[in-house]
């Protein structure tokens, strides 16, 4: 079965994800971590700022507002 | 001996925190924990300190020290940074980190929300990892309860191996337990850290190879961790290790080669450095999960349904940015119009006082000319400085304490960010710059929360575009003479707060156009990772909103206005005062500074009383007042009519008022946030490009909108 995994910043609002893969490195891929950002970790995407950018997602009970830079980063599969 | 047994003599990091103990045998306790738990307010309510505390992810930017008695033994309890990880992604976490380590407290209290804490765990595992000597704290158990999560804390005790106790630090339910816990932990003997969490097979391996090692050179105590750390090749906690030991621990024989052993045993098994750095943090991540499982229960799935369903409206496409300035608009209004009447009725007090005080001195024969330089001097600047300053505080930073309480001000970086990303700046810029209107002094020390060094300092010279409390009353006062004039009664407050809200709009629009020439020019750099938690709405405490923005920032501020306003006083009174030939110094000094100073649609006067104003930006329009009635000290009209009289008299213009209040938002920072400034950055360098950028930006501006009028002969 193929399995559709795309980056986290395509995830629509209200709908739940869980993160496949982290492709961002140093510092940025040390906060993730850090906010709990893991293989398996369930997301969801919950609300976009006025210009559209950053998201808030929901992660592991905070809600924690992500850029698209970031989010890009964030490999994800919807459930 | 171990390290947190050595003895803490000489820095062992430059931002070690200093104990003062108060009593030798004070035990020393650490408070730790995520931003916006309520550790600050459980601080105050074990200290009772006035710490202050605000509803936005980093909040403690300075450590706060406080003692307490409890059975008759002095604690010091210390206010660490709020952070999310000890592993030492920012100075927070760093000084954090190396103090719970080296700094030998006698007890760690972790507080963790107990509305999130699952996340929180991860920091309380963390801190696990290096001390025993631990107490959980599992706070905000209210809000729990009203969102209907249960939490089993007895659970958590079993599975993390420690006291766990559930506090309701707004209301002090549960201190007396947790101090009881604190004593009994501090008397106690320190154990060994535990296995709290247990790594893949390879990492343990690699652990054994090189802890006994480790253990040779300090101790036993936490022998496990450091080596958990070397292989990690955690630079910042190496150099923290060798600070302390003095010697460079990678250089110990033994140590270096049972490291190159174990790095062999992991790289057998195909685990790199980054590798290791996932596996070690996901392990703490999933161990968090799972107490999380087993210890809380959630009655209501939806329990977070009504701060979503707040957050769709104002951090929305069509009302997020309206909703704010609306809000903005609104404080400065309430702050303009409250603040009439009891400015009036203050300065009618203080110079009440003043003819009180000069009768006396007359009276007691004093000499005249000291008489004079006290009471119109130094007297006159300080009754002008409080009677202008303290009622728009009073009600300023109530307001905004509310707000930030309320949890509004992280949505306002939220709904901002996109416009700090496209000036290559960091979106808690917002928040800095919301201290700033308060003052900017502590909008530089907020700074801090921004945890780049590149957008930090562009948050650190740009936050004096944004005006402070003490260049409002300037704009007001302009704003009304020259612009809202033409209306009356509510009407003219409302066009003033509006234009009020506008000239801010301006300075935000500013800060951004120099933050994003900054970064492209003097601080050239990519953008830093950006993540913003959107912490859960709160109810204000109402009546202590009121009481601590009053006394922790309104006397505050207001206190460092005076201790400059009176040498400033001073020093203006001499100016004005003392003749050489026919003329003032302050006279001198405005003619000279004419010519310039009519290029950017000023006159000397004021370019003058700008310059005098270096110590408190709120003497300027007394001054300008003073020099032109010509008189020799600080002057107060009866009313706005008299001094736009005064003003137009004097040759000002529409022309005049626009750069007056222009250069009044961008001139140069004022002395306190200056040496703020210097304290912060630690560098004369950045100090000194923070004065020079509003200053050249302000005068540039200035200049090309006066140039642009006068060849236009609109004025």
């Amino acid at each position: 079965m193929e399995r559709n995994i795309f980056p986290l910043n395509y995830l629509p609002l209200g709908k739940k994800a869980r993160v496949r893969d982290l492709i961002s490195s140093g510092s940025t891929r040390r906060r993730m971590l850090d906010l709990g950002i893991i293989s398996n970790t369930e997301v969801e995407a919950l609300q976009k700022s006025p210009s559209g950018d950053p998201v808030a997602y929901r992660i592991r009970g905070a809600v924690i507002a992500l850029r698209s830079e970031e989010a890009s980063q964030i490999l994800v599969e919807e459930i | 001996m171990g390290i947190k047994k050595l003895s803490m003599v000489s820095a062992f990091s430059e931002n070690q925190l200093i104990i003062e103990k108060k009593c030798p045998d004070d035990k020393i306790v650490a408070l730790a924990g995520n931003p916006n738990v309520g550790k600050s307010t459980l601080f105050n309510n074990l200290t009772g300190l006035n710490q202050h505390t605000g509803n936005w992810p980093g909040k403690t930017v300075t450590n706060a020290q406080g003692r307490f008695l409890h059975k008759g033994k002095g604690f010091i309890l210390v206010d660490l940074p709020g952070i999310y990880s000890l592993m030492a992604n920012s100075v927070e976490e760093e000084v954090a980190r190396d103090f719970i380590c080296f700094g030998d407290p006698d007890a760690t209290v972790i507080v963790a929300d107990a509305t999130c804490l699952e996340r929180n765990l991860n920091l309380v595992l963390q801190t696990l990892e290096i001390t025993n000597n631990a107490i959980l704290c599992v706070n905000l158990l209210d809000e729990a309860k009203n969102k209907k999560i249960n939490i089993d804390l007895k659970e958590l005790a079993k599975q993390l191996g420690i006291p766990v106790v559930g506090t309701c630090a707004r209301d002090g339910r549960g201190l007396n337990e947790l101090m009881d816990e604190v004593y009994n932990l501090a008397m106690k003997k320190p154990s060994k850290a535990g296995y709290i969490i247990k790594y893949d097979k390879p990492i343990e391996e690699a652990i054994s190879i090189l802890e006994p090692s480790i253990k040779k050179v300090i101790g036993d105590y936490n022998s496990r961790w450091v080596a958990l750390k070397l292989l990690d090749g955690d630079k910042t906690l190496i150099n923290s290790i060798n600070q302390f030991l003095k010697k460079d621990i990678l250089e110990e024989i033994e140590i270096a080669e049972k490291m190159q052993l174990a790095r062999e045993v992991l790289i057998n098994s195909g685990i790199d450095n980054n590798l290791f750095r996932d596996k070690v943090v996901s392990r703490i991540v999933m161990r968090a999960e799972e107490i999380s499982r087993k210890a809380v229960s959630y009655e209501n799935e939806l329990y977070n349904l009504r701060d979503r369903k707040i957050d769709r409206i104002i951090t929305s496409k069509g009302f997020g940015i309206p909703i704010m300035l609306v809000l903005l608009g609104f404080v400065f209004w309430l702050t303009i119009i409250g603040a009439n009447y009891p400015s009036q009725l203050l300065s009618d007090g203080l110079f009440w006082l003043e003819g009180r005080l000069y009768r006396l001195l007359t009276a007691i024969n004093f000499p005249a000319a000291l008489k004079s330089l006290l009471v119109e001097g130094v007297y006159r600047t300080l009754a002008w400085v409080i009677s202008v300053m303290l009622p728009p505080m009073a009600i300023f930073f109530p307001l905004f304490s509310l707000l930030e309480d309320l949890g509004y001000l992280p949505r306002v970086a939220f709904n901002l960010d996109n416009f700090f990303k496209k000036a290559c700046a960091h979106g808690k810029q917002a928040l800095t710059m919301c201290m700033g209107f308060g003052c900017n002094a502590a909008g530089v020390v907020g700074c801090r929360i921004i945890d780049s060094p590149r957008e930090r300092l562009i948050a650190i010279i740009t936050n004096t575009f944004v005006p402070c409390n003490g260049r409002f009353p300037t704009l007001i006062t302009t704003i009304a003479i020259f612009f809202a004039g033409y209306f009356s009664g509510a009407l003219r407050s409302l066009v003033s707060a509006f234009l009020l809200t506008m000239l801010i709009v301006f300075s935000v629009v500013m800060t951004l156009l120099l933050s994003r020439i900054l970064s492209k020019t003097i601080l050239k750099g990519l953008p830093s990772s950006f993540t913003l938690e959107l912490p859960p709405y709160r109810k204000p405490q109402i009546g202590k909103v009121i009481t601590r923005s009053i006394f922790d920032r309104t006397l505050f501020v207001l206190g460092r206005a005076v201790i400059v306003a009176a040498p400033a006083g001073l020093i203006i009174w001499l100016m004005a005062n003392i003749t050489i030939g026919d003329a003032s110094i302050l006279s001198y000094c405005a003619r000279f500074l004419d010519p310039p100073a009519r290029l950017i649609g000023l006159d000397g006067y004021i370019l003058t009383a700008f310059i005098l104003g270096f110590p408190a930006n709120e003497i300027v329009i007394p001054i300008i007042i003073m020099s032109y009635m010509s008189q020799g000290s600080l002057m107060e009209l009866e009313n706005l009519y008299q001094l736009g009289e005064l003003l137009r008299n004097n040759g000002w213009t529409w022309l005049t008022a626009v750069c007056f209040v222009i250069f009044s938002l961008m001139h140069w920072p004022c002395g306190t946030t200056f040496l703020t400034i210097k304290k912060e950055t630690q560098s004369w360098k950045w100090t000194i490009i923070s004065f020079l950028v509003p200053a050249i930006t302000g005068t540039l501006v200035c200049f090309v909108i006066t140039t642009a009028v006068r060849l236009l002969r609109i004025v």
